[in-house]
Order: structure tokens, then C-alpha cells, then sequence
């Protein structure tokens, strides 16, 4: 049992003792340096990559409070290597920071809340995770600590998070209401088409669909975005939102099969909202990061429609598709973070005439841009046909129609991105780029990442073997 | 083994990985020149291997394995008749197309990269078996036609640079959710074209994929509602651009009609085919009136564009084998004619810096080689015999007639009636800016073609004579695979 708790629950052990370590640096102040104490922590994540690879086990703990399966533990790698990805793209802004150790804190535990909420076989456990995860991050969103719109944008994301924390909590308490239990496998074979059932089927969802900020739960992603500092942004654009999916995929979907067909209209009604109204909005951008926030609220509707299909194909497309989705956004906010930390630029008139004197960062940003896009040969047009063609299992075709033709919409701003870069002239283009090395690796393990994993097919097999088992 | 058609898309692979490591320009030029030899070279072994085979199958030098296994997608390339001349034709403009790019000087290596992807899609376009690696190449060459256009383009470009982009995708997007269709609704779930064929696809899937598809392919192609972006993208493209756009990636969606639409589904395009015909009937005739009205050389090569690629669509919606063969040869002519046209509207616009009718005149007098290549180009086009329009126009007007049938005859009689506007159109843009009275003194100061435009050009004339002069060659080789097709539609018909 003992031995067991350990291997089962490496990963968030793992992360529990960088928290310890870094608590004890601040402490005692013994690292002086912003950059070592970067440095250690990078260094801890690499050790915690190599240690959820050697676990891949399964097994529950604390009674099944606690489950770890092998794609659970595939999912937390994928969530620790996209946070060590924004560490290395965040490094200048990192190393500047007053407070840097209480951010490391502050994004790692809510990493920690992810993963929990990941392996929780139990409502009371999930509801912990989801809490330790969304308040730290509305702390991370305060973290540009001089600037105005941060302070709002935090206010704006705790507020509302708490409101959809408490919708969610109410639908908890509706399904305990009618089955006495809180526990996952009980509540999958006591929830039934009853009134009561519904609602609280529906107000879970509304919470969720607020987390992974769909249509028309949206309203607070442009505004927070914005605000946030570039790292914290990323880290709520796509870390985040891939918990909240993983979680939809391996604890909702299960719980609520018996309530399939209700899940499937909510769902629809979703998607069509998300992926239609979203595209409109990221047209009428002119900050950047207010465009991504758009931008990554139509991939998560892309992602969703993989999600209504409910079978093991389309949900390992989805997770492939958040693998792809992590390299592609990330690549994207490697190239807004250099331009932001080092000239302070955020509009998207700044990136006129951007390729004249970067045009090895350009072509990183224009790769990424397609990826998010779905042109080939960037791995994201694999994720979104394969996402578009689960969605096809259901037989809508009226549905997988609208999704494609979103497609086309949102290639016209992304093309209207792609422009400003490389044709439209600017009289004062940003100046050449050095962002040093740790960027660079963040931007070009992007870069490979994008060019590779769409013509491996054997990844994509592995996810769906690890569905299996 | 020499007969591996991947080489085919890993031999650009790896010369844009080598241009993207050397700096020089003229070096530059030089490996994208070799590079598009080798692939020429390269093809005609091919040619030669298919033809010396033994023994005549569908489809030869298949090479597949699983690639997506859970999703039964499979990475399938081989090669028959008409995708082989297809390659010819291809690699042909591509060479032809870099050699009239040479003197390019803003962003060279970028631009060869480009040219360099747009070919690769094609390569792989025509190569591939399975509906998913031919939509992936197929995408794949739309973005490099967006950046070739707003980068290098002239005029409006952005506008046109964005417009086509948009329709291709639209395109492509309508031919995604048909294959999905025949996907979900066969029992195999299989994008694999070898597989299907061998399945009865119902009819009602049929009905409702097979417009999703042809429409698809035919923005690709221009067919008549949805040609807008050909004239706005040719003319706005850069000479290399506007070759590789008419010659290489209309032909993309010609080919796709006939292999993926027509081939695959029989019962429904023989239900579609009077539409087709229509719509086809329509894009020449309105076609070749609207190139009539035209004052700028390179719109109307680009509305004549869309007149000749509506005779792709009438050969393949009179369904018999004379005029499916009419259809891939005017693919073959009209790629190569349409790069010709191009590359010396091109030259013409490089020297004189202007494209209208009104203001040339006279440009055989300084520029006799310039002047008498777009001469060939246009008599080609208005389908002078001997050159290989007259064949292809010829082939396809013969299949027509085979119908009975007062539809088919008033349509072939329609298309027929617009060679006579092209006649009308050709030789008046010839008459005013190539001989005509010289307008600029400053006009007879020029230089003549380079050796490499001159070499460009004879390359591209040779093909139009080979063709012209010697059609049985290009007969034989499709003929097995145009049989199939059309036995195809016979069966369908025959059991009614």
C-alpha cells in the first residue's frame, strides 16, 4: 500500500516537492539570482517529465478517490511538458520579475489542481482539484503587478470563476440529491433521464463550458487574456484549457452515458455557438492577445465536436489534437512574448513589416499560424481533419458542414495575421529580436513539434492503444 | 527501387531543404533549376518503366502502407496513364517556370521555396490513391499560391492573393465533407480510391457526395459560378505564379473531377451529367464573350483560361471514352499552352512595363522571339491544326457528337460557335500589340528573351508540337484508363 501510493501518485508527489523546494528557497533566500533560481526549476521539470514516463501505471488509491491510469498519467506529461515549454518562452519576463518564487508556487500548484482533478474518481476530490487550479490562476492573472488591466482582469476571472464554481457545485449537489453518492462509478449507474438528473446535468456543464470558455460562457476570455501577463495567458490558453478537456473526455463523458443524447444536444448547441460567434469576433481584433483569446475559443470548439462523438477515436483525436494544439498556440505566444517582453508591443499594427528584420522568428509565427489554421503540411491540419471527421461519426453533416466552413472563415484572419507580417510596410518595424536561448529552444521544439507529429501516425495509435489498456 | 513514386515528392523535399541553406541567389536559382531537371528526368523514367511494363493494370508501382491505422487511413501513391502524363505535364511547366523566374531579385530564395512547395502538392496530388493524402496535397498548395501572389504579385494583389485563397479553401472544404460522406457511408470507412472502387457506393450516397466533390474540384477548375478568382489571381500573379496557377493547380481540380468524382461515382455523374454540361457550356461560351472585353493581356489569357477549362468539364459530362480522352489532353494542351501564354505576357509586361492592348504595339519588330512565342501561344488556343488545342478541342467535339440527343447537340454546337470568339479575341490582341503599328518609340530600345526565357519557351513549344503533331502518343498512353472509365458509365447504363 505504501509503495503504492508512491507509484501511483508520482507525478503530483513530484510536483508537491518542487513546491516544498521552492518554498524553502524563498524562505531562507538562498538562491539570489532570478536566472538560477529559472534554471532550478526548468531542471525539476525535465526530472518530473522523466519520472511520469517511467509510471505509467494503473491503480486507485485512498479507496477510489484517487484513480491513475496510463492515459491519465500520458495527459499530465502532456500538461507538465506545455508548462515547461512556457517557462523556457516566458524566460525574460521571468528573470525581471521582483516575485519570481511565488509565481513558480502559484502556477505549479495550480498545476497540481489539474493533475488531481484529472485522477479524481470522486466528486469531492475532482471539486478540490478544479478549486486549487482556478485560484491560484486568478492570483497568476494579478501577477504584472504595476499594471491597472491586471489587477481588473483577475477580478473579472476570480469573480466569475467562483460564480461558475458555485453553478457546479449546485449540480454536485443535485446528482448527490438523487443518488447519495459522490463517487464516480456510483453515480455512472444511478444517473438517469429524471428532471432532477437533467439540471444537474446541466449546470455541471455550464461550469465546465465556462472553464474551457465556450459560447456563450465566453465573456470573460478577451478581457483576462488581455490583462494577463503573456506567460499566464498562455498558460490559461492552452494548459488549462487541456485540462479541462482531458477531464471532459475521461471523467464526464463516462459519468453522464447515460444521459448521452441530452449531452449530445447541449453539446451541438455549443459548438455551433462557439465556433460561428468566436470566428466573427477574432475578425474585429487589434490586439493580439485578444485575438488569441478568440482564436483559442474556436479551437475549443473544434475540440468539442470531437467530443460529442463519444468513442474512443475520436476522444484519442482530441487528445491528439491537444498535443498538436499546445506546440501550435505555444509557438505563437513564443514569438508574442519575445515582441512584448523586450519592445512592449501587443497590437497587431505592430507586426507590420515584421518579417523585414526577423524572418526566422516570422516564419516560426506564420508556421505556428497555419497549424492553428489547419493548412498542411503544419501538424494542425491532421488534428482538425481528424477532429472534423470524429464529429462525423455522430452523422450530423449539418454540423460537420458549419465546422468546415469556420474553417474557412478562420482562415481568412489568421491569412490577415500572415499579412501584416510578411507583405504590409511599416515605417518603424520591430527591430531584430534576441530573445536568447532559452526562447529559442521553447520556439523551436514548437517548430519540430509542428513539422513532426502529424506524419507520425504511430502517436495517434498510441493514444488509442492507451485508451485500451 | 527506381520506380518508387515517393521520390517524387521527397526529390522537391530535399532541394528545399538544401535552398533553404545556401545563401547566394544566383545559387540559389541554379540548385531550384537543377532540382526541376532531376524531376523532369526522374519522370520520364518513370514513363519509360510504365511503359515497357508486361503486364497492363489500373494502377501501377503501388506503394502503400497503414498510416493512421485506428482511422484506416492509408498513405497509397501509384500512378496510371493519365496521372503519368499529368506528371509530365507538371514537371514540364515547373522547369519552364523557373527558368522565366530567373531574373527575379526581391526575396529569391523564399520565392523558389514557395514554387517549389505549390509543385510539391501537385506531385503528390496526382500520385496519391487515397482520398485523405490527395486532399492533404491539395491544401497544401493553396497557401503557398496566397504568399506567391501578395508577395510578388502586381496590381491589386492582396485582394486577389486573398480571395483565391479563400474560394480554394471553400473548395476544399466542400470536397472534405464529400469524402467524409462516402466515408461514413460505406461499410468499409476507407478513403483508399482501390478499395472503393471495388465497392458499390449506393446511389444515394452517391447524390449526395458527388456534387459536394465535383463543385469542390470544379472552384479548383473553374466552373462557371465559382471561376471569380481566376482572373483576379492569374493577372495579379507573378509571371512563375500565374504559369504554375493556370498550368498546374487548375489542372489539380480537372484531375480530381475525373479520378475522384467521375471514377468513383458513375451512377451519380451520369445523373449530374446534363448539369455538368450546362455549367460547362456556360463557362466557355461566357468565357471566351468576357475575354472579348478585355484590355489587359493577362485578363484575358486568364478568361480564356476559364473558357478552355469549361471543354475539361464538357469532355467529362458527354461520358464516352472519345470525349474523357478530349478532357485529359485538353489538360495536358491547356497546361502547357496557358504557361506559354504566360511566360511571354510575362517577358512582354517585364520589358515594356505595361500590359494593355491599347498601349503595345509593334513588339515583334524589337522583340521578334517574345512576339512570335505569343503568337504560338495564341494560335494554339484559338486551336490552330498542328498544334496541340486543335487536338485536344477536336477529340472532345467527336466524343460530343457521339450523343444523341437535341441537349448534347445544341451544347456542342455552342461550344463549337466559341472558338470562333476565341479566333476573334487572339488575333485582334495579336494584331494590335504584337504586330500592330509601334505606339512607344522607347519600345523598340528592348532587349529580346534571355537564353534561359528562350529556353523556357522552346521547351514549352516543343510539347505543344509534340503533342500537335504526333497525338496518338498521348492517346495511347491514356486510352486503357479512359476505357475503364467510360466501361464504367456503360455498365450503369446498360443495366438500366
Amino acid at each position: 500500500m505504501n509503495l503504492d501510493f508512491f507509484r501511483l501518485m508520482l507525478p503530483e508527489l513530484f510536483l508537491i516537492l518542487i513546491i516544498f523546494i521552492l518554498l524553502i528557497i524563498k524562505i531562507g533566500d538562498f538562491v539570489k539570482q532570478n536566472t538560477y533560481l529559472i534554471n532550478i526549476v526548468n531542471i525539476l521539470f525535465v526530472l518530473n517529465i522523466g519520472a511520469i514516463l517511467l509510471c505509467f501505471n494503473n491503480g486507485e488509491l485512498f479507496s477510489g478517490m484517487y484513480i491513475s491510469k496510463s492515459i491519465f498519467s500520458f495527459e499530465k506529461l502532456i500538461l507538465v511538458c506545455g508548462s515547461l515549454i512556457i517557462f523556457l518562452l516566458s524566460h525574460h519576463w521571468l528573470k525581471n520579475h521582483k516575485h519570481l518564487a511565488e509565481f513558480y508556487i502559484l502556477i505549479i500548484s495550480s498545476l497540481l489542481g489539474m493533475e488531481y482533478m484529472i485522477s479524481s474518481g470522486n466528486f469531492l476530490m475532482f471539486y478540490l482539484g478544479l478549486e486549487l487550479a482556478s485560484i491560484t490562476l486568478a492570483a497568476l492573472v494579478n501577477f504584472d503587478l504595476e499594471k491597472k488591466k491586471s489587477s481588473e482582469a483577475a477580478m473579472k476571472m476570480i469573480l466569475l470563476s467562483a460564480f461558475s464554481s458555485g453553478i457546479m457545485l449546485f449540480g454536485i449537489s443535485l446528482l448527490y440529491g438523487t443518488s447519495g453518492s459522490l463517487d464516480f462509478d456510483v453515480l455512472k449507474n444511478s444517473i438517469s433521464a429524471n428532471k432532477l438528473n437533467i439540471v444537474a446535468l446541466i449546470f455541471v456543464f455550464s461550469g465546465f463550458a465556462f472553464k474551457i470558455s465556450a459560447v456563450p460562457f465566453h465573456f470573460w476570455t478577451a478581457d483576462v487574456y488581455e490583462g494577463a501577463p503573456i506567460s499566464v495567458t498562455a498558460f490559461l490558453s492552452v494548459i488549462s484549457k487541456a485540462a479541462v478537456v482531458f477531464v471532459f473526455i475521461s471523467v464526464l463523458s463516462p459519468l453522464f452515458n447515460n444521459l448521452y443524447f441530452l449531452w449530445n444536444y447541449l453539446l451541438i448547441g455549443i459548438i455551433a455557438l462557439t465556433i460561428t460567434i468566436a470566428n466573427i469576433f477574432a475578425i474585429r481584433q487589434h490586439n493580439v492577445k485578444r485575438f488569441l483569446a478568440f482564436s483559442s475559443i474556436v479551437q475549443a470548439g473544434y475540440i468539442l465536436l470531437a467530443i460529442s462523438a463519444n468513442n474512443s477515436i475520436a476522444q484519442s483525436s482530441a487528445i491528439y489534437f491537444i498535443i498538436i494544439y499546445l506546440f501550435s498556440n505555444l509557438g505563437v505566444f513564443a514569438v508574442v512574448s519575445a515582441i512584448s517582453d523586450l519592445y512592449n508591443k501587443e497590437e497587431m499594427k505592430d507586426y507590420r513589416g515584421l518579417y523585414k528584420n526577423n524572418p526566422m522568428l516570422s516564419w516560426a509565427l506564420a508556421l505556428s499560424i497555419f497549424s492553428l489554421a489547419g493548412i498542411p503540411p503544419a501538424a494542425g491540419f491532421f488534428g482538425k481533419i481528424f477532429l472534423i471527421t470524429s464529429g462525423a461519426f455522430t452523422g450530423n453533416y449539418a454540423l460537420i458542414a458549419l465546422a468546415v466552413i469556420n474553417l474557412v472563415i478562420s482562415l481568412y484572419y489568421y491569412l490577415m495575421f500572415i499579412k501584416k507580417i510578411f507583405i504590409e510596410e511599416n515605417e518603424y518595424p520591430i527591430e531584430k529580436l534576441k530573445p536568447g536561448l532559452n526562447v529559442y529552444l521553447a520556439i523551436s521544439t514548437c517548430v519540430c513539434g509542428i513539422l513532426i507529429i502529424g506524419f507520425i501516425g504511430e502517436i495517434f495509435e498510441f493514444i488509442t492503444r492507451l485508451f485500451v489498456n | 527501387m527506381i520506380t518508387n513514386l515517393s521520390a517524387l515528392i521527397i526529390i522537391p523535399l530535399l532541394f528545399i531543404l538544401l535552398l533553404l541553406f545556401s545563401k547566394d541567389k544566383l545559387l540559389i536559382k541554379k540548385i531550384s533549376l537543377f532540382g526541376a531537371i532531376v524531376q523532369l528526368i526522374y519522370i520520364i523514367f518513370i514513363l519509360i518503366a510504365y511503359i515497357n511494363q508486361s503486364h497492363k493494370e489500373d494502377f501501377t508501382f503501388i506503394n502503400s502502407f497503414s498510416w493512421f491505422k485506428s482511422l484506416n487511413i492509408d498513405y497509397i501513391t501509384g500512378i496510371d496513364g493519365i496521372s503519368i502524363s499529368m506528371l509530365l505535364m507538371t514537371s514540364v511547366v515547373v522547369l519552364a517556370g523557373i527558368l522565366v523566374s530567373w531574373k527575379i531579385d526581391f526575396r529569391v530564395k523564399e520565392f523558389f521555396i514557395l514554387l517549389y512547395l505549390l509543385s510539391t502538392g501537385a506531385y503528390g496530388f496526382f500520385i496519391s490513391l487515397d482520398l485523405f493524402l490527395m486532399f492533404f496535397f491539395l491544401e497544401l498548395a493553396v497557401i503557398p499560391k496566397y504568399l506567391l501572389i501578395a508577395i510578388w504579385g502586381s496590381g491589386k494583389k492582396e485582394y486577389s492573393a486573398m480571395k483565391l485563397a479563400l474560394m480554394l479553401m471553400t473548395g476544399s472544404a466542400l470536397i472534405l465533407i464529400g469524402i467524409l460522406i462516402l466515408y461514413f457511408d460505406t461499410q468499409l470507412h476507407t478513403f483508399n480510391i482501390l478499395k472503393l472502387t471495388e465497392t458499390d457506393i449506393p446511389v444515394e450516397t452517391q447524390r449526395i457526395s458527388f456534387p459536394l466533390i465535383f463543385v469542390g474540384f470544379g472552384i479548383f477548375t473553374a466552373l462557371f459560378p465559382f471561376h471569380t478568382w481566376v482572373p483576379d489571381g492569374h493577372s495579379s500573379a507573378p509571371t512563375a505564379a500565374s504559369m504554375f496557377l493556370a498550368g498546374i493547380s487548375m489542372k489539380l481540380g480537372g484531375y480530381g473531377c475525373l479520378r475522384v468524382a467521375a471514377f468513383l461515382m458513375p451512377e451519380a455523374t451520369i445523373e449530374y451529367s446534363k448539369i455538368i454540361i450546362l455549367l460547362a457550356v456556360i463557362a466557355i461560351f461566357y468565357g471566351a464573350l468576357a475575354t472579348l472585353m478585355q484590355k489587359d493581356l493577362k485578363y484575358m489569357n486568364a478568361y480564356s483560361s476559364v473558357s478552355h477549362c469549361g471543354f475539361i468539364l464538357l469532355g467529362i459530362g458527354m461520358l464516352n471514352q472519345t470525349s474523357i480522352n478530349g478532357a485529359v489532353i485538353q489538360m495536358i494542351s491547356h497546361g502547357i499552352m496557358t504557361a506559354l501564354f504566360f511566360a511571354s505576357i510575362g517577358m512582354i509586361y517585364e520589358r515594356t512595363h505595361t500590359r494593355k492592348i491599347e498601349e503595345l504595339g509593334g513588339v515583334i519588330k524589337s522583340m521578334p522571339f517574345i512576339g512570335s512565342v505569343f503568337m504560338i501561344a495564341g494560335l494554339c488556343s484559338l486551336g490552330l491544326p498542328g498544334l496541340s488545342g486543335f487536338v485536344a478541342e477536336m477529340t472532345i467535339f467527336i466524343g460530343a457528337w457521339q450523343n444523341d440527343g437535341i441537349f448534347y447537340r445544341i451544347s456542342t454546337i455552342i461550344s463549337c460557335a466559341s472558338i470562333v470568339i476565341t479566333a476573334v479575341y487572339i488575333l485582334r490582341a495579336s494584331g494590335k500589340a504584337i504586330t500592330g503599328p509601334v505606339k512607344n518609340s522607347e519600345f523598340l530600345k528592348l532587349k529580346d528573351a534571355t537564353i534561359a526565357e528562350k529556353t523556357a519557351s522552346v521547351l514549352l513549344v516543343a510539347v505543344i508540337l509534340i503533342i500537335g503533331f504526333t497525338p496518338f502518343l498521348l492517346i495511347n498512353l491514356i486510352n486503357d484508363d479512359t476505357f475503364i472509365i467510360s466501361q464504367n458509365f456503360l455498365k450503369v447504363l446498360s443495366s438500366k
